[in-house]
C-alpha cells in the first residue's frame, strides 16, 4: 500500500510534448510509472515516447482509462488544465507548474467544489516536486534513486528540502511509503491535513513527517487535526526560523504576513499539539529513527 | 509587486472609491503649484515610498502656507526614510503627493486580503482605524470584522451593507460605504491584487467618506496579464540587489549576517540558513538558484552574493535532482577562478552524480572546503568565517 499513487495508477501527462513534459515523462516511465499517454491540444492522433497523444483530457481518459494526471502546462494556462482534468474524471492530479496566479487557484478550488467528495479529484501542488511511492511509481520531477521503500509517510512544501529529508533517512536505511509534495504556493490543491488523514488509514505507513515552512495556516491546522484524530506519531519541521517578516522567501507562499505564520510560532503550535518537532534540518534522519524505534 | 499611495488612489478612484483632491510633485515648485491647483487653506505633503507607518518616520507633513510646503518638499525629496516596515536600509523618497487636508471626525480600517485558510478574498474591517492592523489585532481584536467573498459571484451589496452597519456608520453614509467596499473588491479581483488597504478610511466633518491613505499589492505571478499594473513598478523602491537577482531569474533576499548562501530550492535555502544560525553564525542572504544551475548561473549567483560587502564567508549547498553535481561543480570552479574569490568557501553537494562533482572540486586545487552533510556544511562555514575574521 501507499497513498495516492501506486503501480496500478494509470497516468497521463498534460503538456506531454513540451521540453519539460517530455524529459520528466521519460524519467517517470524509466522509474516504472504506468504512463499511458498524454495531452497536447492540436497534437491529438500523434505518438510521443511511444504513447498516444490526445487533444483533450476527456479523450485521453476515454481511450486509456487513465486515473491520474501530471501537469507541466505553462503557468498562464495551468489552472485551465487542472479544471479540465477534474471535469474529465481524473481521480488524482499533480500540478508541477510554478507561477500560477493566486486568483486562478481560487477559481480552481471553487470549481472543484461542484463535485461530490466521492468523485472529487485530489489535487497536489501546484509549485511542487510531485509525489512518489518508492519502488512503485513516481509522478514528479524528483530524483527517484534517493528514495527507499519503507514505513514513513512524508508531506512537504519544498522539493529539495524533501530530497534532503529522504536522503538523510536513506542513509539510516529508513524508507518511505509515499512522499507527497503539496507545493509552495499560497493557495494549493490540498493541505498537510488532507494527507495526514490518508496516511493514518494506510497500513504501510507507521509514522508521518510533515515538512513545513513559514507562511499560511496549514501547518497549525494539521497539528490540531493530528492531536484530535491521529494515532500514528507525527513529526514536524518548519523551515525559516531566520526569515524576516513580510519578505517573500522564494516560494510565493513563504511569507510571514499574519500571526502564527512565523517558524517560531508554528513550532510552538506543533509542540502544543504533541507533534515531535525536528530541531534542525540536519536531524530528519535521527529523529525519525528514534520515533520509529518506539513504534515497532 | 507594491505600488505607491498615489497610484493606488488613482486606481481605486476609477472604481468609485472617494479620495481627497491631490496631485503629484517631483520638486518644491511643483508641490507649491499643486497646492494652488487643489485650493483650500491646509495641505498635506506626503512622501511616496513603498512603506506604511510613514507618519512616525517624518514622511507626512501638514502645511498651512506656501513656504511650509516648499520647505517640507525640499526636506523630503531625496531623503531616506526609515520606518518600522523598511528595515534599517530605509527607502529614498523621490516623489511627493500633495493633498487637501481633511477634517477628520472618525477613522476606520478597511483591508482586502487573500485568505489562505478560506481560499477566498476576505474583507477585514475595524472601527478602530489609524492604527496598523497588527496593533488592532492585539489591542482591540473584538472590533475586527471579517467577511469572506464567494468567488463565483463576487461581493454582494448586502455583504457591504452588513459591514457598513457593523462599523457603526450613520445611515447617511451607508451608500458611500457600499460603493467604497464594492469598488475595492472589484479592483482587487479585476487587477489580480493580493492586498488592498485603506487605512484610514475617514468620516469627514461635513459627513463624507474619504480614503485618506491607500495601499495596493499585486500578484507577481499575474503581471503577465496586467501590463498597466507592471508599468507602475518603481525600481527605486526595491533593494538593488534583489532587483538584479530578479532580472537574472534568481530569487534573493538580503539579510543582516556575514555568511553568503547559494542554495537550490526555497525550502532547502531557508533550512540551510536556519542551520547556519544553529551552528552559531548568521546568514547574509536567502538565494534560491533554481532548477538549472548552469556555470553562468552559478557565476551570477556568486557575483550577486559578493556584492554585499558584509559577506565574509560563503556556503554553497546544492541538492541535485534535475541538476547534476558534476555540472554544478564545474560552475563553482569556473566562478571561483574568474572572480578570484578571497574569502573562505564551503561547498556541499548531494544527489545525482555526487562523486563526480566532488572529484571536480578536489582536482581543481582551489581552497574549497568540502562538506558531506548539511550539518557539516553549516559548521564548517561558521568556523571558517570565525577563523578568517577572528570573530566569535
Amino acid at each position: 500500500m501507499a497513498i495516492l499513487l501506486d503501480k496500478n495508477s494509470t497516468v497521463i501527462v498534460q503538456g506531454f510534448t513540451g521540453q519539460i513534459g517530455t524529459f520528466h515523462a521519460q524519467e517517470m516511465i524509466e522509474y516504472g510509472t504506468n504512463v499511458v499517454g498524454g495531452v497536447t491540444p492540436g497534437k491529438g492522433g500523434t505518438k510521443h515516447l511511444d504513447r498516444p497523444v490526445f487533444n483533450t483530457v476527456k479523450e485521453a481518459v476515454h481511450a486509456t482509462g487513465a486515473t491520474a494526471s501530471i501537469i507541466f502546462i505553462p503557468a498562464p494556462f495551468a489552472a485551465d488544465g487542472i479544471m479540465e482534468a477534474a471535469d474529465a474524471g481524473i481521480k488524482y492530479c499533480v500540478a508541477i507548474t510554478d507561477g500560477i496566479p493566486s486568483h486562478d487557484m481560487i477559481r480552481v478550488k471553487r470549481y472543484m467544489r461542484r463535485y461530490k467528495v466521492e468523485v472529487k479529484m485530489v489535487l497536489t501542488g501546484p509549485n511542487c516536486a510531485g509525489t512518489i511511492s518508492p519502488g512503485k511509481a513516481m509522478m514528479g520531477i524528483m530524483p527517484g534513486h534517493i528514495y527507499m521503500p519503507g514505513p514513513v509517510g512524508v508531506i512537504g512544501r519544498s522539493g529539495t528540502l524533501g530530497y534532503e529529508a529522504a536522503s538523510q533517512m536513506k542513509a539510516l536505511k529508513i524508507g518511505i511509503s509515499t512522499s507527497v509534495g503539496i507545493g509552495g504556493d499560497p493557495i494549493n490543491g490540498s493541505s498537510f491535513k488532507d494527507h495526514l488523514e490518508r496516511f493514518e488509514k494506510d497500513p504501510e505507513t507507521k509514522v508521518i513527517v510533515m515538512i513545513g515552512e513559514i507562511g499560511g495556516p496549514q501547518e497549525a491546522e494539521a497539528a490540531h487535526f493530528a492531536k484530535d484524530n491521529m494515532k500514528k506519531p507525527v513529526i514536524g519541521y518548519i523551515a525559516g526560523l531566520t526569515a524576516p517578516k513580510g519578505r517573500r522567501m522564494g516560494h510565493a507562499g513563504a511569507i510571514i504576513s499574519a500571526f502564527g505564520e512565523s517558524a517560531a510560532e508554528k513550532v510552538e503550535i506543533l509542540q502544543e499539539c504533541g507533534v515531535t518537532v525536528i530541531p534542525d534540518p540536519a536531524s530528519f534522519g535521527t529523529v525519525v529513527q528514534k520515533i520509529l524505534a518506539k513504534v515497532s | 509587486m507594491d505600488i505607491h499611495e498615489y497610484q493606488a488612489k488613482e486606481i481605486l478612484s476609477e472604481f468609485g472609491v472617494p479620495i481627497p483632491r491631490g496631485g503629484l510633485a517631483y520638486s518644491p515648485e511643483q508641490a507649491v503649484y499643486r497646492a494652488h491647483e487643489i485650493g483650500g487653506e491646509k495641505w498635506v505633503v506626503k512622501a511616496q515610498i513603498h512603506s506604511g507607518a510613514r507618519g512616525k518616520a517624518g514622511g507626512i507633513k501638514v502645511c498651512g502656507t506656501e513656504d511650509e510646503i516648499w520647505k517640507a518638499a525640499e526636506e523630503l525629496l531625496g531623503k531616506r526614510l526609515i520606518t518600522i516596515q523598511t528595515g534599517s536600509q530605509g527607502k529614498v523618497c523621490h516623489r511627493l503627493y500633495i493633498e487637501a487636508a481633511t477634517d477628520i471626525k472618525r477613522e476606520i480600517y478597511l483591508g482586502f486580503v487573500l485568505d489562505r485558510a478560506m481560499e477566498r478574498v476576505a474583507v477585514v474591517a475595524s472601527a478602530e482605524g489609524g492604527m496598523e492592523i497588527e496593533e488592532i489585532a492585539v489591542e482591540k481584536p473584538e472590533t475586527i470584522i471579517r467577511v469572506a467573498v464567494e468567488p463565483a459571484v463576487g461581493m454582494q451589496p448586502f455583504q457591504a451593507r452588513e459591514i457598513a452597519f457593523a462599523l457603526g456608520l450613520d445611515k447617511s453614509l451607508i451608500n458611500q460605504a457600499v460603493t467604497t467596499l464594492l469598488g475595492c473588491y472589484r479592483a482587487f479581483r479585476d487587477l489580480d491584487a493580493t492586498m488592498v488597504e485603506i487605512n484610514p478610511l475617514v468620516v469627514t466633518g461635513d459627513g463624507h467618506l474619504l480614503a485618506l491613505d491607500a495601499k495596493m499589492g499585486f500578484d507577481d505571478n499575474a503581471l503577465f496579464r496586467r501590463p498597466h499594473i507592471s508599468e507602475l513598478r518603481d525600481k527605486s523602491q526595491e533593494d538593488p540587489r534583489e532587483m538584479r537577482a530578479a532580472d537574472r531569474g534568481l530569487s534573493y533576499v538580503g539579510l543582516e549576517g556575514n555568511i553568503g548562501c547559494i542554495i537550490n530550492g526555497a525550502g532547502l535555502a531557508m533550512a540551510t540558513m536556519d542551520m547556519i544560525q544553529h551552528a552559531g553564525g548568521e546568514p547574509a542572504n536567502f538565494l534560491d538558484i533554481g532548477g538549472g544551475a548552469s556555470p553562468e548561473r552559478v557565476e551570477k549567483a556568486f557575483n550577486l552574493v559578493l556584492s554585499d560587502n558584509k559577506v565574509e564567508a560563503m556556503l554553497v549547498n546544492i541538492f541535485a535532482g534535475i541538476n547534476r553535481c558534476d555540472w554544478v561543480a564545474e560552475g563553482v570552479v569556473q566562478a571561483v577562478k574568474k572572480i578570484d574569490l578571497k574569502i573562505p568557501l564551503v561547498v556541499r553537494l548531494s544527489g545525482t552524480n555526487v562523486e563526480e562533482g566532488r572529484k571536480i572540486l578536489k582536482d581543481s586545487k582551489l581552497p574549497i572546503i568540502m562538506a558531506e552533510t548539511l550539518a557539516e556544511a553549516a559548521e564548517k562555514a561558521v568556523s571558517a568565517w570565525k577563523k578568517a575574521t577572528g570573530k566569535k
